[in-house]
């Protein structure tokens, strides 16, 4: 007999699309797997099975929760998005927890419970999918697929050939903003493990599939395996600049390092005095290697004596300081120089805020790393 | 004339603020026309760095920034310890001891030059942050008045008095005071090879009765009291005792000008890190030489001039930050000098900046490639922001 399965009816394969009885869904994922995911507490059972019934109670009960919640926190039910879901659950139950993943969550249970496989197998223990032996049965097919495409589109290019209507223009697909998935990512959607060879052997199809000129179909199939890539500079947020009394235009922003903050103000024209806190930074900087951090903007911008600095800063200590006005004084400059120039800051490193902090000390060694000593005996 | 300190690395232990360089002749070559009058220098298209102008008397307006060769036999007659030890590392590097003209210096050159040897002797005080060029400046004027034939009465370091003694003695001359032997006897030392000619020539007027063997009679050189202090370590303070009293007595007569040039005269005042046995601190009044220059620095007499340094860096207890003269001389300090001239040395401007690397430059002692371009310059312009004593400690890495 069949473990599992959906309403005590045979597992189906997606493909099959004939409704048998009853709106209860099967839940197609490719076409050539039944997979059921299920919520289940994946540290527990290791091998045992969501059954679909269960999955739909526990979605059932998440929209029931939902609604509730949306009652609770006085929102409309209707338009009760996950990102309010998140909302809520951090303000109802807040959480001093520093891992992300260990504070409490209330997600659809689709994105919680791991995707397994249905059974492959029917009543008389014969296997539905014809690859079932090769013991990844998915990933085959799906190169299978894919070669089938290949060889249509150079069947058609010869049939064009012949006709004489062959053209040798490749339309490139611009592939820059995209990236292939990776194999954990192939993994996840096809629910089997993999080798890097496999891995890398699909890759190598979907490319050669690339070279050959393609329809639409072939484009859509391909782009499924392919994840943008967000461009990262576009998130550079630039103060807008301010005039003061005078007239003068400046720009203000702030820097932290390691529990010193600082707040710079740049002014555009000047030439070239920093003063922080009051005091000239020659007094209170007497290290160089401090002076040298101070500098490091300017220099790479090649504006050394053009700007004028006010700064204050508080906390940490003389180096966590200088490298606190030091991004302060990056930020304030991005306001006054080009959106290039503000892209090599930003690859140069000068924009980026040091996350480094002093890691605390464990209970059973000595320092933070450092362990006791090892005595044999 | 400024009198920028260029300062050597690694010796931070006494001020080294005060390194003047006086930078000489803007073309090396041409050393060897010694054209000892004023002279423009203008033929070079590099910025103007020396001077062949090596008599500090007639340094004038248009020499500022520039740097003066002081002859090596000078230098060791002159300065036996005068000069700060990265100066004297420089010297030693280079073969040459440039100083530059700057304008503190030529202000108080000015002010000797017309001095009235009839009036009380003027105090002058050159104060500024650490590392502009204090102890340099002064060595500009000690190297004028020896050229001019004044008696120089220079301590290199007041705070070498009341820091690190390692041995006290209780005082010959007086039960409560406290004797340093050996600072006093190096002193001496040095005195002598500064003032050579001048010890044959002031006799004392007293009798003084070292112990039951040794005596100096009155009308005796005052090299016999010298010689008496260097042998016998033990009478040595009193000996500097001697020659103060005897120095501050006789330049009213006018045989001779004398200059007391004290570099960190705010040790005189304030505390020592001194203490007895019996671990009870020590006043500064309670040794015997700072009670001798206390006298000293008094203008009660005539006949020349004061000119003094105040210094943070080889005080003791006084604050980092503290560079005014009200602050580092304390209240006591402040009354007793009273009244004075003060004498601001601050960083360099933009000419003197450029002079002094030029000098580097033709002294080859900037190796990187950057530092002969602008941009080389406005970086070391920034890092050491004109500071002469940090300029010099970034140059010594490049």
């Amino acid at each position: 007999m069949w473990k599992g399965g959906e309403d005590g009816k045979p597992p189906r394969k997606a493909g099959r699309r004939e409704p048998r009885l009853g709106p209860r869904s099967w839940i197609l994922r490719l076409r050539h797997t039944t997979v059921v995911s299920t919520k289940k507490n994946i540290a527990a059972l290791r091998r045992e099975t969501y059954t679909l019934d269960f999955i739909k109670k526990q979605i059932e009960e998440f929209n029931i929760g939902k609604r509730h919640l949306a009652n609770m926190m006085g929102e409309d039910p209707e338009t009760f998005t996950q990102e309010d879901i998140d909302r809520a659950i951090a303000y109802l139950f807040p959480s001093g927890l520093f891992e992300k993943r260990a504070r409490p969550i209330m997600k659809h249970p689709e994105q919680i419970f791991p995707k397994q496989r249905a059974i492959q197998w029917g009543e008389d223990g014969r296997p539905f999918h014809f690859l079932f032996y090769t013991g990844k049965p998915s990933y085959y097919s799906l190169m299978h697929e894919a070669y089938g495409k290949i060889l249509d589109v150079e069947k058609h290019q010869n049939q064009l050939r012949a006709q004489g209507l062959f053209s040798e223009k490749t339309k490139t697909k611009d592939l820059i903003g995209s990236r292939w998935l990776i194999k954990e990512e192939l993994e996840e959607i096809l629910v089997e493990k993999l080798s890097d060879q496999d891995y890398a052997h699909f890759i190598r199809l979907l490319e050669r599939l690339l070279t050959l000129q393609r329809g639409g179909a072939e484009e859509e199939f391909v782009q499924r395996f392919r994840r943008s890539i967000t461009i990262q500079s576009k998130k550079q947020l630039i103060e807008p600049v301010r005039y003061d009394e005078q007239g003068m235009a400046f720009s203000r922003s702030e820097g932290r390092r390691k529990s010193a903050e600082a707040e710079a103000v740049v002014y555009a024209h000047g030439s070239g005095r920093v003063s922080v806190n009051g005091t000239h930074y020659l007094r209170y900087f007497p290290v160089t290697q401090d002076r040298e951090q101070l500098m490091f903007p300017f220099h790479f911008l090649d504006r050394l004596g053009k700007h004028d600095v006010a700064c204050t800063v508080s906390g940490g200590g003389r180096a966590a300081q200088a490298g606190a006005i030091r991004l302060a004084v990056a930020r304030a400059l991005c306001t006054f120089v080009t959106e290039e120039e503000v892209e090599w800051m930003r690859q140069a490193g000068l924009l980026t805020a040091d996350l480094r902090v002093r890691e605390r000390k464990k209970p059973g060694q000595e320092g933070a790393r450092r362990k006791f000593t090892w005595k044999k005996r | 004339t400024m009198l920028k300190g260029m300062t050597r690395l690694i010796s931070r232990v006494h001020k080294l603020d005060a390194g003047h360089f006086l930078h000489t002749g803007s073309q090396a070559p041409q050393n060897v026309a010694a054209h000892l009058d004023n002279q423009v220098p203008v033929e070079s298209p590099r910025a103007v760095s020396r001077t062949s102008e090596s008599d500090p008397a007639k340094h004038g307006e248009q020499h500022e920034g520039q740097h003066y060769n002081i002859p090596l036999q000078d230098l060791k007659a002159v300065f036996p310890h005068g000069l700060p030890p990265r100066f004297v590392m420089q010297v030693k590097t280079f073969n040459e001891a440039c100083l530059m003209v700057r304008k503190p210096a030529l202000e108080l050159l000015h002010y000797l030059k017309n001095t009235n040897f009839a009036h009380p002797a003027v105090r002058y005080v050159l104060y500024g942050e650490k590392g502009t060029g204090k102890t340099l400046s002064l060595c500009h004027i000690i190297h004028f008045c020896a050229k001019q034939d004044w008696l120089i009465l220079h301590i290199p370091d007041a705070h070498l008095w009341v820091k690190n003694c390692r041995n006290l003695l209780q005082s010959t001359y007086n039960k409560q005071r406290l004797d340093q032997p050996l600072e006093a006897s190096i002193w001496l030392k040095n005195f002598k090879t500064a003032n050579e000619r001048f010890l044959s020539q002031i006799k004392v007027q007293e009798k003084y009765v070292w112990n039951k063997r040794e005596s100096t009679e009155k009308g005796s050189p005052l090299g016999e009291v010298v010689e008496q202090g260097i042998t016998r370590v033990r009478n040595a303070t009193d000996a500097v005792g001697i020659v103060l009293k005897e120095l501050k007595r006789q330049s009213s007569s006018g045989i001779f000008h004398l200059l007391v040039a004290v570099d960190g005269v705010n040790a005189l005042w304030g505390r020592t890190t001194l203490k007895r046995e019996d671990k009870s601190p020590i006043a500064p009044e309670e040794l015997a030489l700072i009670y001798n220059l206390r006298k000293m620095v008094k203008n009660d007499w005539h006949g020349g001039a004061i000119v003094l340094t105040l210094s943070q860096t080889g005080s003791v207890f006084k604050p980092r930050k503290a560079f005014l003269p009200q602050e580092l001389l304390g209240k006591e300090g402040f009354d007793t000098l009273d009244p004075f001239i003060p004498i601001l040395v601050s960083n360099y401007n933009p000419k003197e900046f450029e002079s002094c690397i030029q000098y580097y430059l033709e002294n080859s002692w900037l190796q990187h490639e950057k530092a002969h371009t602008e941009d080389g310059k406005k970086e070391l312009l920034f890092l050491s922001n004109t500071n002469p004593g940090q300029l010099e400690r970034l140059c010594a890495y490049l």
